[in-house]
């Protein structure tokens, strides 16, 4: 296919500059012909490959791509601007990123230290987790396909092998074949199945030990056996490679490529969670981990995987909807039993209901309590001792199949660290207390329940004090 | 332009106004009527006079199997008259004018509206009334209607459900549930078989009706669900002493 010459219009767009050549598709940065609105963002045209040397696929992920970027919103996507009709003259156009993709961090001379690979994991587990909120499951992240407009924002990039659950998959077929990258595709895609949004989550994994070690977990395969082979297979643990790393991280890395998606992170939400609190992730034998498993475990999980074949995969939204982090406001001044008890009987109900959600519980000190004596030793000793606090109001909770967290966060404006710290984490449900804070106090100023409930991004559930202890005095006394 | 798809409507007035006030707001521009006008329900003469007043002014309607049995009721006695289609046939019958009956008997099966095909049952066989129920039948049906040049979708009815065939990867079409209310890409570079549900008689446990609205200029097809007063149509279905209670239960269960 011959590149276009800058200069060249198509349907109302110039072309300026071809920035990318590849085997699916050229992409150039194009503006309005003249006369035309400006968007107010530079723009990008993707062009794909569709002459008759070029594979069908080409042009069937080019319809995918078609199909869902238009309907896709948020942060995380590049906008979409048009689209020409895959008869006549197929072309996307979309808003033009200017960043980094996560290949130029594999690229560079010597790995990233372990908070620059957190930071950059955590944002792509953000980017896929609204990506599933819309029903997408993107199924071919890879570096090439993760841009960061800065070390904190991830971008998600190419749709073409994406599922969207509301749309037929026009890449299924009836003799499930695997549709992927060899080097990222998760087990699950090897046996053909497309819609678990765990799939992307390996994919992550697979990113996060890259930029761990330098090393691909599995290789690169290239046979149908060598793809197989993830289905029981798990990598040598990144610390062989590189000892220095965390133990938590290795933890948090092999989870992800756990061959089984239900071993792995819930939700993208739960596993950027991870990565932004290393301190509350629970190192178990993953993590501490110094050789692969035997040959034993190894076969078994063989023949687990021999019998594993296509199976469907429930709606994204939904199977996301049913793991949420729950994050609960817990006082710590002016504070009765009562309420405490109120907050700990709403928690119960909330995570009884929902089998699969993490809990993280979090108090707001002020800085100054930290800030008398200057020392950092002091600061920590009284983040330890609300931790502590925290760990014993949620004693009697049954949190067997939960995972649950202990945050301290400093702030002199309390609602709006609850709100931050709820739109950081992806939290799908914030409980507080309705009376705390001073709500009966303070009937014409924004306490803090009233100011949460405006302003947080999830539900808020706002807990009255339905005490036994009163009611019981009561009915007693009545 | 903006084609409303209504099929099996049975002579349910409500969930019939319900549909086509439904597509109104949608912004539909022509109507379309896939057959089973009546059967079952309690208005079959409201359908009918509907369907021609439609008709007239220059909407598509095609027959269905039970506007045929409508047209012949079995005689009593006669093997056919067994069957629960058949039940009320006669009592359809007799509530038709003869012109109603004549406007029902010579009903296409077939149609052609906005370079799409129209069919109540399977275009392969239209007036053996097969179910388009999995994907090989909706293969066959395809198979048919793309001998007639141009056509690349093909709507149909009678399985009272909302299903969307297309071809994948591979040779076979692939079956596909639509979600309600989302407006699906239907390119005609690919081929589609869609069966778009029952307006009167909804049978997947959902008592609301259904329909689809396609737009044949962005070629978008969105499958709808209705609310209508399904109370009030098993009530007019008791009121007329002559149909099964079990024709009025099943609306209010959607079964």
């Amino acid at each position: 296919m011959k590149l276009l010459e800058p200069g060249t219009e198509i349907d109302g767009f110039t072309v300026l500059e071809c920035i990318h050549s590849g085997g699916m598709a050229h992409i150039y940065r194009v503006e309005y012909a003249v006369g035309a609105p400006n968007p107010g963002f530079p723009l990008a045209m993707k062009i794909p490959r569709m002459t008759a040397g070029d594979g069908a696929e080409n042009i069937v992920s080019f319809e995918v791509e078609l199909q869902i970027l238009p309907v896709l919103t948020g942060p995380h996507v590049p906008r979409f601007v048009a689209a020409g009709d895959l008869e006549r003259l197929p072309y996307l156009v979309m808003e033009y990123l200017t960043g980094r993709t996560l290949q130029h961090w594999l690229d560079a001379a010597g790995r990233p230290d372990v908070a620059t690979i957190a930071r950059l994991g955590a944002a792509m587990g953000r980017a896929a987790h609204s990506l599933h909120q819309q029903n997408v499951c993107h199924l071919d992240l890879k570096p090439g396909n993760v841009l960061f407009t800065h070390d904190d924002h991830a971008v998600l990039l190419d749709f073409g092998l994406s599922c969207h659950a509301h749309y037929p998959d026009l890449l299924a077929e009836e003799l499930r074949r695997a549709v992927g990258s060899p080097a990222w595709i998760a087990p699950e895609q090897v046996v053909g199945v497309r819609g678990d949004p765990r799939s992307d989550i390996f994919a992550i994994g697979v990113m996060l030990y890259e930029l761990a070690t330098g090393e691909l977990p599995f290789g690169a395969p290239t046979t149908p056996g060598g793809l197989r082979q993830r289905l029981w297979m798990s990598p040598m643990p990144p610390r062989q490679h590189r000892p220095d790393l965390p133990e938590w991280l290795q933890e948090t890395i092999l989870r992800c490529l756990e061959p089984e998606a239900a071993k792995r992170h819930p939700s993208a939400a739960h596993l950027a969670f991870d990565l932004a609190h290393p301190d509350q992730v629970p190192v178990t034998e993953r993590g501490q981990r110094q050789r692969g498993p035997g040959a034993r475990t190894h076969f078994k999980r063989w023949i687990k995987a021999a019998g594993m074949h296509y199976q469907p995969s429930p709606l994204p939204t939904r199977q996301i909807e049913e793991v949420p982090i729950v994050m609960v406001a817990v006082p710590h001044d002016d504070v009765t039993d009562a309420t405490l008890y109120s907050l700990r009987q709403a928690v119960g109900r909330s995570l009884g209901i929902r089998p699969g959600a993490r809990l993280a519980c979090v108090t707001v000190i002020s800085p100054s309590a930290s800030s008398s004596t200057d020392s950092e030793h002091s600061e920590t000793a009284l983040h330890r001792q609300h931790r502590a606090r925290l760990r014993q109001w949620a004693e009697p909770l049954d949190l067997a199949d939960h995972s649950v967290s202990y945050h301290v966060l400093e702030a002199g404006d309390v609602a709006q660290a609850l709100v931050r710290y709820a739109e950081g984490n992806q939290v799908s449900m914030m409980i507080l207390g309705a009376a705390t804070h001073g709500l009966q106090t303070q009937r014409f100023i924004a306490t803090v329940p009233m100011r949460v409930a405006r302003d947080a991004p999830c539900t808020v559930i706002l807990v009255k004090q339905a005490l036994p202890f009163a009611q019981l005095a009561r009915e007693y006394s009545e | 332009m903006k084609l409303a798809l209504l099929s099996d409507i049975h002579s349910n007035r409500q969930a019939l106004d319900a549909c086509m006030d439904h597509a109104r707001a949608q912004g539909a521009q022509h109507f379309a009527w896939l057959g089973d006008l009546v059967g079952y329900g309690a208005d079959p003469g409201y359908v009918v006079r509907q369907a021609m007043a439609l008709v007239a002014e220059g909407h598509c309607v095609i027959g269905g199997n039970h506007d045929a049995l409508a047209v012949h009721p079995p005689a009593p006695g006669d093997r056919a008259a067994s069957t629960v289609a058949a039940q009320g046939a006669g009592w359809t019958h007799n509530q038709l004018t003869p012109p109603e009956r004549a406007f029902l008997a010579n009903l296409p099966l077939v149609a052609e509206v906005g370079g799409v095909l129209l069919v109540h049952a399977s275009a392969d066989a239209p007036e053996r009334w097969r179910y388009v129920d999995n994907e090989a039948v909706a293969g066959q049906c395809l198979d048919a209607a793309a001998q007639r040049p141009g056509i690349r979708h093909v709507f149909c009815g009678h399985v009272h459900r909302q299903t969307l065939y297309y071809r994948g990867t591979g040779r076979g079409l692939m079956r596909f549930a639509p979600q309600p209310g989302v407006a699906i890409p239907v390119a005609p570079r690919r081929q589609w078989v869609a069966t778009i549900g029952s307006v009167g008689q909804p049978r997947d446990g959902d008592p609301r009706a259904m329909y689809a609205l396609l737009d044949t200029d962005a070629w978008l097809l969105r499958f709808e669900r209705v609310p209508y007063d399904h109370a009030a149509a098993a009530a007019a279905i008791r009121a007329t002493n002559a149909m099964p209670d079990y024709f009025a239960l099943r609306l209010e269960a959607g079964r």
